[in-house]
């Protein structure tokens, strides 16, 4: 009996030890700032955690950018000094760096975070400090437009297409490009971006005629795809579509290709980077595809240029994600320039207005949404393994 | 294979695909395999001297962190990566042992008990301070390939079957150690009654130490396991496995030898069976729910006796 309680006891700390809270806040320090020379822009960036490659990329190009415009004597005179934080890929810590940014440095303006859920996490920010948020990767709706009122969020900016559109894209691809008609849909159960895209997908997917057979969700400590799999292939899908991050990914795609799958595997944007190919041979990648931002093979000129710099600079390709973060720097920069100041509201309003602007991912002009109109690229794999350019979708 | 054997009567009568279900029981006995040798870990310390040793996760994730620079850094194969991450742990194990909890053999169970839990998370977040938080690619050095199961849709690949041989090897080799050495004769005394054994000029302390070091270098073999099937590592991959591990030990009857390996076949079967029948969501709460229902019903654990606290 005596260890019958003790291992009962065991298991209430056990509990109570899982239970691990973040928690964050901070005052509000109004200021009024008129500063000619140089104006500071926050950066809240994924530099650690699960998502850490990617907020390196931005963090990259970011501060690529930034050198870029200082050097050629700033945003029209104006000097940009980059306030860069790392929100360890969390969403609390993305709330209180955001709020450190907006509070104690006084930014006018914050670039990041990349991930849909960390943006969301840094709403209520933007809008008690007036701070604009421009995130250059986080796709989801509810970043920039309410769900329940239906209002774009004022202080909200994206410069990536919305996942309804990247969902879409993937939808049409499998329909008409691979001619499939069954699809089952694999999602990261805790990320509003792979929500949100399943819902696009599926809406879009029956829209074209096909059939959803299988839904199922995973979790993002999960290592171990392969029950799940089994009983997904046991349905023979002719598509799994898998909106989620290339951790994960990563590993799935190797687990359903050691399970004997060997239909086609449809992703987005979150594929995008090293893991995929490194935790997988060149056969386990054919038939793969995924919708993205950019190209790096594009031949633009702005694009190639861009790639050379960014290759000089830190020795590898950009990924959509370095390009995204690109844009959203000069995006930033050019508000500024527009703006002519460094006050919060002159830079808001000069962001929402951004139009036509030409940059390595396609010409930005915002809508009323807040939300970019840009076309989107599907990449496959070649037989080494290396990302390949399928083909281009245009919005509607 | 008793429990597939079951199955197979029950599942092909309704109908439902064989090929899946014996897929499924597969890749479950695979996990079940890493369970198996961390729950050895945990059933063996707490034979001994009636602790458990939270840190046990750690070390698995520290084995599979060896045997990641073991392959990568020292350009090693898979045997000799293993032996390493199994020495490397075992040494580890016996300093955990002789820092954290040697001093507090005379103290209350619970103080002991929130030292495992400390020792635990300093093990996580010296990692993530020293190797950086963010996941590593373990390298691919078993060449991938897979049999086909008496000719059905269902498959074994060579990694799942390494795991198979080198957990049964480690098992069988323990029994051995723990049934036909003097230094197996010497644990069972001390699990037995440490008083009396030091009274036969056992020398308790040493025969503690190897305990530690034998549990911990089954874990390290379990990590760099689990490197190899899942491609990936971090820093805080032990917490969840240690957790379900702890689980099946106990399920298996804690300080229960053979309890500790058929517990842990067992929760990686069942965790299967909840993905690929069930949902995959409520995979954990099925494995936490497993220990609950034991606690309540058979605390002793399947292959518990009622005389308690003996081995």
């Amino acid at each position: 009996m005596k260890n019958k309680k003790f291992i009962a006891g065991l298991v209430t700390i056990l509990f109570a030890v899982t239970m691990i809270a973040g928690c964050g806040g901070g005052t509000p320090d109004p200021t009024p700032s008129e500063t000619p020379d140089s104006v500071k822009v926050g950066v809240n960036l994924e530099l650690s955690g699960n998502v850490a490659q990617f907020g390196q990329a931005v963090a990259n190009a970011v501060e690529m950018a930034f050198e870029e415009i200082n050097a050629a004597g700033g945003a029209n005179g104006i000097m940009l000094e980059p306030v860069l934080y790392d929100n360890r890929s969390d969403n609390a810590e993305s709330l209180n760096v955001a709020t450190r940014l907006a509070s104690q440095d006084n930014v006018p303006v914050i670039i990041g975070p990349v991930t849909s859920s960390n943006t969301l996490a840094a709403i209520p920010v933007s809008e008690q400090f007036e701070v604009s948020v421009v995130t250059p990767t986080g796709t989801a709706t509810a970043v920039t437009v309410d769900d329940r009122t239906g209002e774009t969020r004022p202080f909200m900016f994206r410069t990536c297409f919305i996942d309804p559109f990247q969902g879409e894209v993937a939808a049409q691809f499998a329909a008409q490009n691979l001619e499939a008609t069954t699809a089952s849909i694999y999602v990261d159960n805790n990320s509003d971006y792979s929500k949100g895209l399943e819902a696009s997908f599926q809406s879009a997917f029956e829209g074209f005629g096909g059939e959803i057979v299988s839904v199922e969700g995973f979790v993002i400590e999960d290592r171990d795809f392969r029950s799940t799999l089994t009983r997904m292939i046991g349905n023979n899908p002719d598509v799994i579509f898998i909106p989620a991050y290339e951790e994960q990914v990563a590993l799935i795609i190797s687990q359903a290709r050691e399970l004997g799958y060997e239909g086609a595997l449809v992703g987005t944007d979150g594929w995008d980077g090293p893991r995929l190919p490194e935790v997988n041979s060149p056969e386990n990648l054919q038939n793969a595809y995924f919708t993205n931002h950019y190209t790096s093979e594009s031949d633009d000129p702005k694009v190639v240029e861009f790639v050379n710099n960014y290759r000089d600079a830190y020795g590898s390709t950009p990924t959509a994600l370095a390009a995204l973060g690109y844009d959203a720097a000069y995006v930033v920069a050019d508000a500024i320039a527009r703006a002519g100041s460094g006050d919060k509201i002159a830079i808001r309003d000069a962001i929402a207005s951004t139009s036509g602007f030409v940059g390595v991912t396609g010409t930005v002009t915002l809508d009323e949404q807040h939300n970019p109109v840009k076309s989107a690229v599907i990449l496959g794999f070649d037989d080494e393994g290396r990302q390949t350019y399928v083909t281009t979708v245009d919005p509607n | 294979m008793k429990n597939a054997l079951l199955f197979y009567g029950v599942y092909n009568r309704k109908g439902v695909s064989m090929d899946i279900f014996i897929q499924q029981v597969i890749n479950g006995l695979s996990l079940g395999s890493i369970y198996a040798l961390i729950a050895l870990g945990y059933t063996m310390v707490y034979g001994i001297i009636k602790l458990i040793n939270f840190a046990h996760g750690e070390i698995y994730m520290i084995g599979a962190y060896i045997g990641f620079f073991a392959i990568t850094s020292m350009g090693l194969g898979f045997i000799p990566a293993l032996i390493i991450a199994m020495i490397g742990c075992a040494i580890l194990g016996m300093a955990i042992e002789k820092i954290a909890y040697k001093p507090l053999r005379k103290s209350t169970r619970i103080a002991v008990l929130i030292t495992a839990i400390g020792v635990s998370l300093f093990l996580q977040y010296t990692t993530v301070f020293f190797l950086r938080p963010e996941p590593r690619i373990f390298p691919k050095i078993l060449t991938d390939g897979r049999f086909n199961i008496f000719g059905l849709k269902a498959y074994i690949t060579y990694q799942q079957l390494t795991i198979f041989i080198v957990t049964i090897l480690l098992v069988v080799l323990l029994q051995y150690i723990v049934h036909f050495t003097k230094t197996g004769k010497a644990m069972r005394a001390v699990a037995f009654d440490k008083d009396a054994a030091t009274l036969m000029g056992i020398n308790t302390n040493n025969i503690i130490s190897i305990t530690f070091a034998i549990g911990s270098a089954l874990a390290g073999a379990a990590g760099v396991m689990v490197g190899v099937y899942y491609s990936a590592i971090n820093p805080l991959m032990g917490i969840m496995p240690g957790l379900k591990a702890f689980v099946a030990a106990v399920l298996g009857g804690i300080g229960i030898i053979p309890g500790a390996f058929t517990g842990g076949m067992i929760m990686g079967v069942i965790e299967a069976m909840v993905s690929g029948y069930g949902n995959s969501l409520y995979r954990d709460a099925v494995a936490f729910l497993i220990l609950i229902i034991i606690l309540i019903f058979k605390p002793t654990g399947l292959f518990g006796k009622s005389e308690r606290e003996k081995v």
